[in-house]
C-alpha cells in the first residue's frame, strides 16, 4: 500500500465518520455566515446567538452553521447543502442572501427560512432586522458633539437602505447638536476586510476626521483610529470594549438571541408562520454598549436621555422636519418616518455631499 | 469635490504602507516560480504567518520575534506544500489550493484564544536627519522597518538570482529541471529551499497585516492579498524590480480611491473600487508580460 492510498482511505473514513450522524428527532437548525465567527463584530454576535440558542433547548436542537459564505451563487448551494441536510430551519444572516435564500426556499417548502436585514418574504419565508439606525442616531449625537475638526467620517459597506439609514440617523442627530458637521462617507464594497477597513479609516483620519463611524464588521477602524490618536470611534454589531475607553466611546450590539430562541422554538411547536420583525432599542434586539468616561457627563446625559426616548417610543429617530438631499420636502415639522420608507431608504437627507453609488 | 484635502505626501507614504504585505508575498513567490514550483498556496502561507506571529508576539511582548515566528509558521507551512509536490510528486495547482483552504482553517483554529487581543505596538522609525528633509523624508524615511526589509528583500532577491552562481543554478532548475539534473544539481533541493522561503516571506507578509497595519488577528484577514501577490509576480514577469514597481502601482490605486471618495470626487465609487484591478490588467497588456519560467509547475521526478 503506497503512502498515497493511505491518505486517500483515511479521508475517505473522516468525511464518512463526519457525515455519518443525523437524529431524526432534534430540531435542526442551521446558519449561513457572511463573515468568520471570529469577526469580532456582525457574525461574532450571530454565532453567540446560536450558542444560545443550544444552550436554551440542549440535546433538543442541533445546530449547524457555514461562515464566510460569498453573497451570491455560493451561498444558494450553501443552503441547498443543509437543507438537504434535515435543517428544519436556516437562518441566513445577510442582506446578499436574499435573492438565494427566496429560490431555496421554494424547492424546500417544508424548510423554513429566516432571512436578516431584507424585505422579500414567501410562506416559508420571514424577514427580521434590527432598528440599528436608532443606536445610530445616538452615535450620531455623540459624533456632532465631540468632533472638534466638525469632519466625521463613515466607513459604508454597501450602499444598501441598511447602510444609508444609519448615515441619514446619525447624520441628523448630529446635524442638530452641531450645525457645522460635515460627513465624509467611503464604501469599502466590502463587509470583512480588515486591511481595507483599517485603510479606509487611515484615510479619513488623514482627510481631517476626528470621529470614525463604521458599518463593517471587523475591529480594524477601531485601531488605526487607536493608532491615529485624538479620534472617536463606535463598536459596530458587537461591543468591540477592548478600544474603550478610546478610542472606542460607545457602540451599537445586536442581539439575536431572543429572537433565535423565539423562533426555534416556534418550529419545535409548529406554530411558526412568516412574519417581519423589526425591532429596536426598546424590543433589546439593539443594545447601546456603556459611554465611556472619555465622553463628558453632559454629552452623555444627552446620548442617554434620546437612548431612553427611542426605546419608549416617545421619539422617531426620523421626526421631522426633515428635507431631502435635493432640498425636497420629505417629513414635516413632527411627522415621523414611515417604514416602508425606511425598508427601501436610498436617498441622503439635505446636507450630507456626495451621491449613493447605484 | 475638493481634492485639496488630499495630501499628497500622506498619499505616498500611506502608499508604502498599504503595498507591503503584497510585495513581501509576491518577493517570496517569485523565487518559487523562478525555481520552477508553483504554489497557489500563498494566501495560506500569509494568513498562517499572520496568526503565528501574532501569537508570537502578544506572548513575548516583543514584534520582531512576532515577525521571526511568522516567517517560520509560513516557512513550515510551505515546507508542508514542498513535501507533497517534490517528494510525494502531488498535483502543484491542486495542492496549491488545497493549503490555502488549510491554512484559512488551522490559522483559525490556532487563532481562537487571540481575537480582540492586542499587538504590541510596533513604533515607526523616525531616522534621524533623513527622516527631517521635506516632501522626501515623510514618504520615504518614516516608515516602520518591515517597509525597508520589502525593499531589501527585492533587491536582495535581484542580486541573488543575476550575481550569484547559486541564483543560477535555481534559475536553471526552473528553465529546465532535466537538465539541471543531468549536470548534478540537486533539484528536489534547491525547490524546497526555494518554497521555504517563499512561505517565509508570504509570512512575513502575513504578519506585516496583524501585527502593523491592522493590527490585531481577526480569521480571514488577509482577504484575498495572497491572490493579488500571485498575480503580481506575473504581472511582473518574474522579475524583482518590476514586481517592485507593480506592488507600489496596486497599493498605490488602492490608497488613492479611498482619498478621492473621502473628498468626494463625482466619479462613480464601482469604477474607484475597480480601478486597482482594471489598472493592474492594463499595464499588464501594455508592458507585454515576460516569458515564465520553463518548467514551472511541471512534476520533477529524477527517473523520467
Amino acid at each position: 500500500m503506497t503512502i498515497k492510498s493511505i491518505l486517500a482511505g483515511a479521508t475517505l473514513a473522516l468525511g464518512l465518520a463526519s457525515g455519518a450522524f443525523a437524529d431524526a428527532d432534534k430540531t435542526k437548525v442551521g446558519f449561513v455566515y457572511v463573515g468568520p465567527v471570529g469577526d469580532g463584530g456582525w457574525t461574532y454576535e450571530h454565532n453567540q446567538a446560536r450558542l444560545a440558542v443550544e444552550a436554551e433547548f440542549g440535546d433538543a436542537v442541533e445546530t449547524v452553521f457555514v461562515e464566510s459564505v460569498p453573497e451570491g451563487p455560493d451561498a444558494e448551494r450553501v443552503m441547498t447543502q443543509m437543507a438537504l441536510g434535515g435543517a428544519d430551519l436556516i437562518f441566513t444572516t445577510s442582506f446578499g442572501y436574499m435573492d438565494p435564500t427566496i429560490n431555496v426556499a421554494a424547492k424546500f417548502p417544508d424548510v423554513k427560512f429566516e432571512h436578516a436585514t431584507g424585505f422579500k418574504r414567501a410562506d416559508n419565508v420571514s424577514t427580521y432586522s434590527a432598528r440599528f439606525y436608532e443606536g445610530r442616531a445616538v452615535q450620531g449625537l455623540i459624533a456632532g458633539s465631540m468632533t472638534k475638526s466638525n469632519i466625521v467620517g463613515y466607513i459604508g459597506s454597501f450602499p444598501i437602505p441598511e447602510v444609508i439609514r444609519g448615515i441619514n440617523a446619525a447624520y441628523t442627530q448630529a446635524k442638530k447638536v452641531n450645525p457645522d458637521v460635515e460627513f465624509k462617507i467611503v464604501w469599502a464594497y466590502t463587509w470583512f476586510d480588515p486591511a481595507k477597513e483599517a485603510e479606509a479609516a487611515t484615510v479619513l483620519i488623514e482627510q481631517g476626521a476626528d470621529v470614525i463611524l463604521q458599518h463593517t464588521d471587523s475591529t480594524a477602524p477601531q485601531a488605526a483610529a487607536q493608532a491615529a490618536g485624538n479620534v472617536i470611534t463606535f463598536g459596530q454589531a458587537s461591543d468591540m470594549a477592548e478600544f474603550g475607553p478610546l478610542p472606542r466611546v460607545s457602540s451599537i450590539i445586536d442581539d439575536w438571541a431572543p429572537y433565535y430562541i423565539a423562533r426555534t422554538k416556534a418550529v419545535m411547536d409548529g406554530t411558526w408562520t412568516s412574519t417581519d420583525t423589526w425591532d429596536g432599542i426598546g424590543a433589546g434586539m439593539v443594545g447601546i454598549g456603556e459611554i465611556s468616561s472619555a465622553v463628558p457627563a453632559d454629552i452623555k446625559a444627552a446620548a442617554e436621555a434620546l437612548r431612553d426616548s427611542l426605546a419608549d417610543g416617545s421619539y422617531h429617530a426620523f421626526t421631522g422636519p426633515i428635507n431631502k438631499q435635493d432640498g425636497s420636502v420629505w417629513l414635516a415639522d413632527g411627522e415621523t418616518a414611515d417604514d416602508g420608507t425606511l425598508a427601501g431608504m436610498n436617498f441622503y437627507v439635505e446636507g450630507i455631499v456626495g451621491d449613493i453609488p447605484q | 469635490m475638493d481634492l485639496s484635502s488630499i495630501n499628497p505626501i500622506l498619499l505616498l507614504a500611506s502608499l508604502m504602507v498599504a503595498a507591503t504585505p503584497i510585495l513581501l508575498a509576491a518577493i517570496g513567490e517569485l523565487v518559487v516560480e523562478r525555481a520552477g514550483v508553483l504554489n497557489l498556496g500563498v494566501e495560506g502561507m500569509m494568513i498562517t504567518g499572520a496568526v503565528s506571529g501574532f501569537i508570537v508576539a502578544v506572548s513575548t511582548g516583543s514584534p520582531l520575534l512576532g515577525f521571526a515566528g511568522a516567517a517560520f509558521g509560513g516557512a513550515f507551512l510551505g515546507l508542508l506544500f514542498g513535501i507533497l509536490t517534490q517528494v510525494l510528486l502531488s498535483n502543484q495547482v491542486a495542492t496549491g489550493l488545497a493549503l490555502t483552504l488549510f491554512g484559512l482553517g488551522l490559522s483559525a483554529l490556532m487563532g481562537q484564544n487571540y481575537i480582540g487581543v492586542k499587538a504590541p505596538s510596533f513604533p515607526d522609525w523616525d531616522i534621524p536627519v533623513l527622516g527631517d528633509i521635506p516632501v522626501i523624508g515623510p514618504i520615504v524615511f518614516q516608515h516602520d522597518p518591515m517597509v525597508y526589509v520589502g525593499l531589501i528583500l527585492v533587491a536582495a532577491t535581484w542580486w541573488f538570482l543575476h550575481k550569484t552562481r547559486h541564483g543560477l543554478v535555481l534559475r536553471a532548475v526552473g528553465e529546465n529541471h532535466d537538465a539541471a539534473h543531468a549536470l548534478g544539481y540537486k533539484v528536489i533541493r534547491v525547490r524546497l529551499l526555494a518554497i521555504m522561503f517563499g512561505g517565509a516571506c508570504a509570512g512575513l507578509g502575513g504578519a506585516y497585516l496583524s501585527l502593523v497595519r491592522v493590527p490585531q488577528w481577526t480569521e480571514g484577514m488577509t482577504a484575498g492579498a495572497g491572490w493579488i501577490a500571485l498575480a503580481i509576480v506575473v504581472f511582473a514577469g518574474w522579475k524583482p524590480w518590476r514586481l517592485l514597481l507593480g506592488a507600489y502601482l496596486f497599493g498605490g490605486v488602492t490608497v488613492l480611491q479611498l482619498n478621492l471618495q473621502a473628498a468626494g470626487v463625482a466619479v462613480p465609487v464601482e469604477y474607484l473600487s475597480m480601478s486597482p484591478y482594471l489598472a493592474t490588467i492594463v499595464v499588464l497588456v501594455i508592458m507585454s508580460a515576460g516569458r515564465a519560467p520553463g518548467s514551472l509547475g511541471r512534476i520533477f521526478h529524477a527517473s523520467r
